[in-house]
């Protein structure tokens, strides 16, 4: 048996080594073996905290069959899932984290022998504290992360579903969690317990129903941070070192990148989170600007375009995704650098349904990762380019965001599409993006419009290079 | 007077949080999606707790109400680390430089 001091310094060091494999995704280079250190770290933990109980009976046995059960399903699935399916992924993941930080928790709550932390009834009042808010932040993750993943997967309306006094319930529901965990802490009342779990598991329902599809980059971040937290706060109920460490990075983590989607779209965490954007601003847009006239070309005039120019920038937003055009794009890329024609990637920090997804499909297709730019890199550049190829993408190209201070978008950073020579769109039809806004590149001079499925268009290009 | 040991884990806990800032800012956003499958993976050290709560059950009952929730957190955790590490390497497998072909 493991001495409490000899755990506490292996739990630090796994803590360590989690802190390293996040600071090995600094480059891809890294990247690999920033991810081994993380497996290592997770290793170490699983085996001290064995040791450190002592206890290899039956209940070992139990234990092992389940986490290879777990472990056999985890596999599986990160070995079928679809890179284009990897938002949904996550969102789901998030919501195991959750659901256990949620059920260790109830079991602290029944046993609390087991973690010293008294007895039934009697629990010490810090960790009854820890415990409640780390069970219900877990709750809050497990039931917000449902409703993203089945968003995301489209089992459920990616528009946002609001109602009358939604914000008012919220915000009585959430004093009522706070009013709840200060009741249990003075009572220790089981019922109080599981009356805490339930309306947080309906908060967490609440607070993500309202939020549209483009916003998901945003929520699937802040559940990142949630189930952080989560996780911290059952690392003080165990006194846990690793886990709490592990809960403040992820926590930290999850944070700045909702700030980083945030700011790919100019609005405040505040408006994300009250959410119904786009629903509001549909209607009055797409009506009178309907006359313009707009130029459309098919794949052979744009296999002329492209083969006559020296650079093309390749815009990729979520319909490329969706249409899992990325290998087709890939091979007209191909075909375009045998004539000698320079190209790159353009990246909108918010382009697809979460952080980084559009570089991890262009991965896929075997794109070398220092052909793919930032909008802050690439920006510049667009006004030397011959082509711009926007496939999948739209409100991120909108330069209205520039011009128009009454447009809901008006501020946002956008990719300077228009200042290419010209600019081949694929899209399927005028209709505008999410953000419910006239996209006014599409009636530009050096627009053509290519109305066609993204992956077919892209296919067509190639054979007419 | 002796100093709370919360307070200690306290330290711990807000000086994670900055180190996590600083290192999360250092990540290139073209790993953004990768960051979260591995923090995922990570955070799933809760699995700890589960364990815990799964070898609470004496010899004589392994399975009681509290232990039985351990063992479903432990599958759960399990998914999640399998799942998160496999998912990051497979993804972090793709990403390729340029070949030096000029």
């Amino acid at each position: 048996m493991l001495s409490a001091n000899l755990s506490a310094i292996f739990y630090l060091i796994s803590g360590v080594l989690f802190i390293l494999a996040l600071r090995g995704l600094s480059s891809p280079e890294t990247s690999r073996q920033g991810n081994y250190f993380g497996i290592l770290g997770m290793i170490i933990a699983i085996t001290v905290t064995f040791l450190s109980i002592g206890n290899f009976s039956t209940g070992f046995v139990v234990i092992l069959i389940f986490l290879l059960i777990g472990g056999l399903i985890g596999a599986f699935i990160a070995y079928k899932i679809p890179m284009t399916a990897m938002p949904e992924l996550v969102a789901g993941f998030h919501s195991l984290v959750g659901l256990a930080a949620v059920f260790v928790a109830i079991s602290a709550f029944l046993n609390p022998d087991a973690f010293n932390l008294g007895s039934p009834g009697n629990i010490k009042l810090g960790s009854l504290i820890e415990m409640s808010i780390g069970a219900a932040v877990g709750a809050i993750t497990f039931s917000g992360s449902i409703i993203a993943f089945l968003k995301l997967q489209g089992i459920m309306s990616g528009s946002p579903i609001t109602f009358k006094g939604q914000h008012p319930l919220n915000a009585i529901i959430l004093v009522l969690i706070v009013v709840n965990i200060y009741l249990l802490c003075t009572t220790q009342s089981s019922n109080l317990f599981w009356i805490l779990l339930a309306i947080s598991f309906l908060i967490g329902f609440l607070l993500i129903i309202p939020i549209g599809g483009a916003d998901m980059p945003v929520v699937i971040s802040m559940l990142n941070s949630y189930s952080g937290w989560a996780a911290a706060g059952i690392g003080f109920t165990l006194e846990n070192t690793a886990l709490i460490i592990t809960g403040a990075l992820v926590g930290s983590s999850g944070a700045i990148l909702s700030y980083i989607m945030c700011k790919g779209m100019n609005r405040s965490f505040f408006n994300v989170i009250l959410g119904g954007f786009g629903a509001t601003d549909q209607t009055n847009s797409t009506q009178n600007k309907e006359q313009k006239p707009v130029k459309s070309g098919n794949a052979d005039d744009a296999a002329f375009l492209m083969k006559n120019a020296s650079s093309v920038i390749i815009v990729p937003g979520y319909g490329m995704a969706v249409a899992q055009a990325q290998h087709a794009l890939r091979e007209m890329v191909d075909t375009l650098k045998k004539n000698d024609i320079k190209v790159s990637y353009a990246i909108h920090p918010v382009a697809g349904r979460m952080p980084g997804h559009m570089n991890v499909l262009l991965a896929e297709a075997n794109v070398p990762y220092d052909e793919v730019f930032e909008l802050e890199e690439i920006n510049n550049d667009f006004a030397n380019a011959d082509v711009a190829f926007v496939i999948g993408a739209n409100d991120v190209t909108n330069p209205v965001a520039k011009t128009d201070p009454q447009s809901p978008i008006y501020g946002m950073p956008v990719l300077d599409v228009e200042k290419c020579k010209s600019v081949l769109f694929v899209k399927r039809s005028l209709s505008p993006g999410y953000a419910g806004i006239d996209n006014d590149l599409f009636y530009k001079e050096n627009t053509l419009m290519l109305f066609a499925d993204a992956k077919k268009m892209t296919e067509d290009i190639t054979k007419n290079l | 007077m002796e100093i709370d040991p919360f307070i200690f884990r306290l330290s711990i806990f807000i000086l994670s949080i900055f180190v996590g800032y600083y290192v999360v800012w250092s990540v290139t956003p073209s790993l953004h999606t990768p960051l979260m499958s591995v923090t995922n993976a990570i955070s799933s050290v809760i699995i700890v707790g589960a364990i815990i709560a799964g070898l609470a059950g004496n010899s004589d009952s392994i399975f009681n109400t509290s232990s039985i929730f351990g063992f479903i957190a432990i599958a759960l955790a399990a998914i999640n680390i399998f799942g998160g590490f496999l998912v990051t390497q497979r993804m972090l497998a793709m990403y390729k430089k340029k070949k030096k072909d000029k």
